[in-house]
């Protein structure tokens, strides 16, 4: 096909060029008018903002600081300190996150596992006869360890017997279908367990629980990452005596580096945004950013000059991220959702 | 097609992944107790946020708190509190207020219940096995109860939908316009204009934002009085109503919020399924002389199709959880016109009634899987099957 033909296939006519140009513009005005109006509201005295709408500074309104000299100043520790937890928060169970949702999502792509539907049935039994042996009074312990014997034996026994086995897929699949559960659905139990715990308002409660309830998508997106990866590298490194994790950790992992960039990313945004969760899991000590943001409707209206600040310091990391790594972020989309 | 398998469900591998596991079965041969070590650790964590907190849910949903000195005691009470929620004291937070039925509400339930009929006869015809017709009457009655609740509290006079109803509502007018737009602007995305990568960055911000910090925006652009479309509001007479009064302005105003900050995403995964069509077919068609509608219709559709029903699915899981922006815009109200699933359960809990938050919190779950069971076999099969 000559190169003019194939411009013509895939351009525009000049009217069409227009209109679209019109609609993409119309569409990134809407979404950055309101970031806009965010920027400027955060320069403007509360008196500029409960006069009615003012809309260039320096034209329409004289810009002032004093909305930003109260977070960072004034407030200094009640700003840092929800900063600081949402930091180590998102960072730390990302990390966590990341290093378990890879491994498994590895094992998934490259060594077959067939877990007998029988076993999981027997193991499941088991447990709903713990449950129901502690519901009627007996000691934990006691459950549990009767509970171990009779799996132990039944096992032994009969595990020979079960034929049908699931397979990796249905592994994966069953990781993925937990994201089904909303968070609000399994809240209260872990907020009853980590207050026997003595976890409640720690910094621990919401990196176990964020790192959890992200990993389905590590393990989602790896798996079809590692799956594409070159087989030729690993099998060269277990002829020469390496073992397993040192094949993952040398080899494999290095080379999924984009992957685990835009994975990365991607769980860092939704723990860093995360509120429910967070909701009712933190108070005061473990507060996080979103908590703190929410927290300036309370009991004198909305602070709109404050909340702008704080949202504003709140999206500027991520929105510096996702920009500084676009072209990782829309090809680790790609690889791990759409493709399969 | 590759993404059949990731949402399509019970995960058949694709064959080079079948191929690529027997090499590795032979070469990369690892002991059970590495492969234990690999994937446990993943399974462990997965097991902590889901089956034990799932069980410990369901027994806090059939029982009451009651606060007994020096903390407090479970209660079993078995299904009361969801009687409660079906037909008692909470009907009306939950299902709604259910209005008369009137002419439009009569003619919406007998169509529908005639299109269901007509499926499942089709389907009959079409020699479908009696337990997948068992299942199909299953989901054609709650289809009909759904429509029968809708009519009744949505098209009814002096019906006030639920918060069950306001959720389906949020989910399924949300996930039309972010489709609907997502799939526009990946489309104008992909036709080589100058500035392409500039618009692809400023599109995704929305996305990247946290939910409460959405809120908060809508909450200063939608006021009538300081908002910056102030003289726009005064120009139609608007300006002393505010939306956070009027029960659909403020649904309106959650749903925009909603979409504004979702379509990004339904943006990027169709932007990037469109680039990764074969440009060849394209050509050809081009060739053939078919316009550009013809093309987009009869070969770039057909081509991200699968794409377009795993992203919609996802979309549709994760939008039922809604709780972030009505509570932040409107914290529920007027009254609780604007408050979702979640956010009905996170009241009950902040009221100490844990029993009837989990039970609130369970027929969120029942409602997600039913609708994503039905999502996956309605739309998803047929379009993989094609």
């Amino acid at each position: 096909m000559s190169p003019l033909r194939r411009r013509s296939v895939k351009e525009l006519p000049p009217a069409g060029k227009l209109a679209a140009y019109l609609i993409l513009v119309g569409w990134a005005v809407v979404v950055l008018f309101p970031l806009y109006w965010l920027v400027i509201t955060s320069f403007k005295l509360p008196i500029q903002v409960n006069s009615g709408p003012v809309y260039l500074p320096f034209v329409d309104f004289q810009p002032s600081l004093d909305a930003w000299r109260y977070i960072f100043v004034d407030l200094r520790d009640d700003t840092l300190r929800p900063y600081l937890n949402t930091v180590v928060v998102a960072l730390s169970s990302s990390v966590l996150a990341l290093v378990l949702g890879s491994a498994g999502a590895y094992a998934l792509a490259r060594f077959p596992y067939k877990p007998r539907l029988g076993m999981i049935a027997l193991a499941a039994g088991c447990l709903a006869l713990v449950a129901v042996a502690v519901a009627l009074g007996m000691p934990p312990a006691v459950a549990v360890a009767v509970a171990a014997g009779c799996f132990a034996i039944l096992a032994a026994t009969i595990g020979r017997r079960f034929r049908r086995t699931l397979s990796n897929g249905d592994i994966a699949f069953w990781m993925i279908s937990q994201r089904i559960l909303p968070p609000v659905a399994v809240v209260i139990p872990i907020y009853v367990l980590f207050q026997h715990l003595r976890l409640l308002d720690t910094r621990t409660a919401l990196i176990i629980t964020y790192a959890a309830t992200n990993l389905p998508i590590v393990v989602w997106l790896m798996r079809d990452y590692f799956a594409k990866l070159p087989w030729e590298l690993e099998e060269a490194a277990v002829v020469d005596g390496a073992s397993a994790f040192r094949v993952f950790r040398s080899i494999t992992l290095p080379l999924s580096a984009p992957g685990l960039v835009a994975t990365f990313l991607i769980v860092l945004v939704f723990a860093w945004n995360e509120y429910l969760l967070a909701l009712f899991l933190s108070s005061a000590d473990a507060q996080t950013m979103p908590l703190t943001v929410a927290a300036q409707n309370a009991t004198r209206g909305p602070q709109w000059w404050y909340m702008s600040v704080l949202i504003q310091i709140m999206i500027l990391p991520v929105i510096a991220l996702a920009v500084a790594l676009e072209r990782v972020v829309s090809r680790g989309l790609l690889v791990g959702a759409v493709k399969g | 097609m590759d993404a059949a398998r990731v949402a399509g469900g019970r995960g058949r591998p694709v064959a080079a992944g079948e191929a690529a596991r027997a090499r590795s079965q032979a070469s990369l041969g690892a002991s059970f107790a590495v492969r234990a070590a690999f994937i446990w650790p993943a399974l462990l964590a997965i097991l902590f946020v889901s089956i034990y907190p799932l069980l410990a849910s369901l027994y806090i949903s059939l029982s009451h708190l009651k606060l007994v000195r020096g903390g407090f005691e479970f209660r079993f009470v078995g299904l009361d509190n969801f009687r409660e929620l079906l037909v008692g004291g909470e009907q009306g937070n939950f299902l709604g207020v259910l209005g008369p039925l009137g002419p439009v509400g009569w003619a919406v339930m007998a169509a529908g219940v005639a299109l269901l009929g007509w499926g499942l006869v089709r389907a009959w015809r079409g020699g479908a096995s009696v337990v997948g017709m068992v299942f199909r009457v299953l989901g054609a009655v709650l289809a009909a109860g759904t429509l029968w609740l809708a009519a009744r509290t949505l098209l009814a006079a002096g019906g006030r939908p639920g918060t069950a109803m306001v959720t389906l509502v949020y989910v399924l007018v949300g996930i039309t316009a972010q489709f609907l737009l997502g799939l526009g602007l990946a489309y104008l995305l992909t036709q080589g204009l100058p500035g392409q990568r500039l618009f692809r960055v400023v599109f995704l911000l929305p996305m990247m934002i946290t939910p409460v910090g959405v809120a908060y925006m809508f909450r200063m652009l939608t006021d009538t009085g300081k908002g910056p479309l102030q003289p726009l509001w005064a120009a139609v007479g608007l300006s002393d109503f505010s939306w956070v009064n009027s029960p659909w302005g403020a649904r309106v105003a959650v749903m925009v919020g909603d979409i504004w900050q979702w379509t990004p995403f339904m943006f990027i995964i169709l932007l990037a399924a469109l680039e990764a069509q074969d440009t060849d077919t394209v050509e050809a068609g081009m060739v053939d002389g078919a316009n550009r509608w013809q093309i987009f219709r009869h070969i770039s559709l057909p081509a991200i199709l699968p794409v377009c029903a795993t992203v919609v699915l996802i979309r549709l899981i994760e939008a039922f959880k809604i709780i972030d922006l009505p509570n932040i815009l409107t914290n529920g109200g007027p009254g609780t016109a604007t408050e979702s699933l979640s956010l009905h359960a996170y009241f009950r809990w902040r009221t100490l009634d844990l029993g009837q938050s989990a039970a609130v919190a369970y027929s969120l779950l029942f409602i997600v899987t039913v609708a994503a069971l039905a999502y996956v076999n309605l739309v998803r099969r047929r379009i993989a099957e094609e």
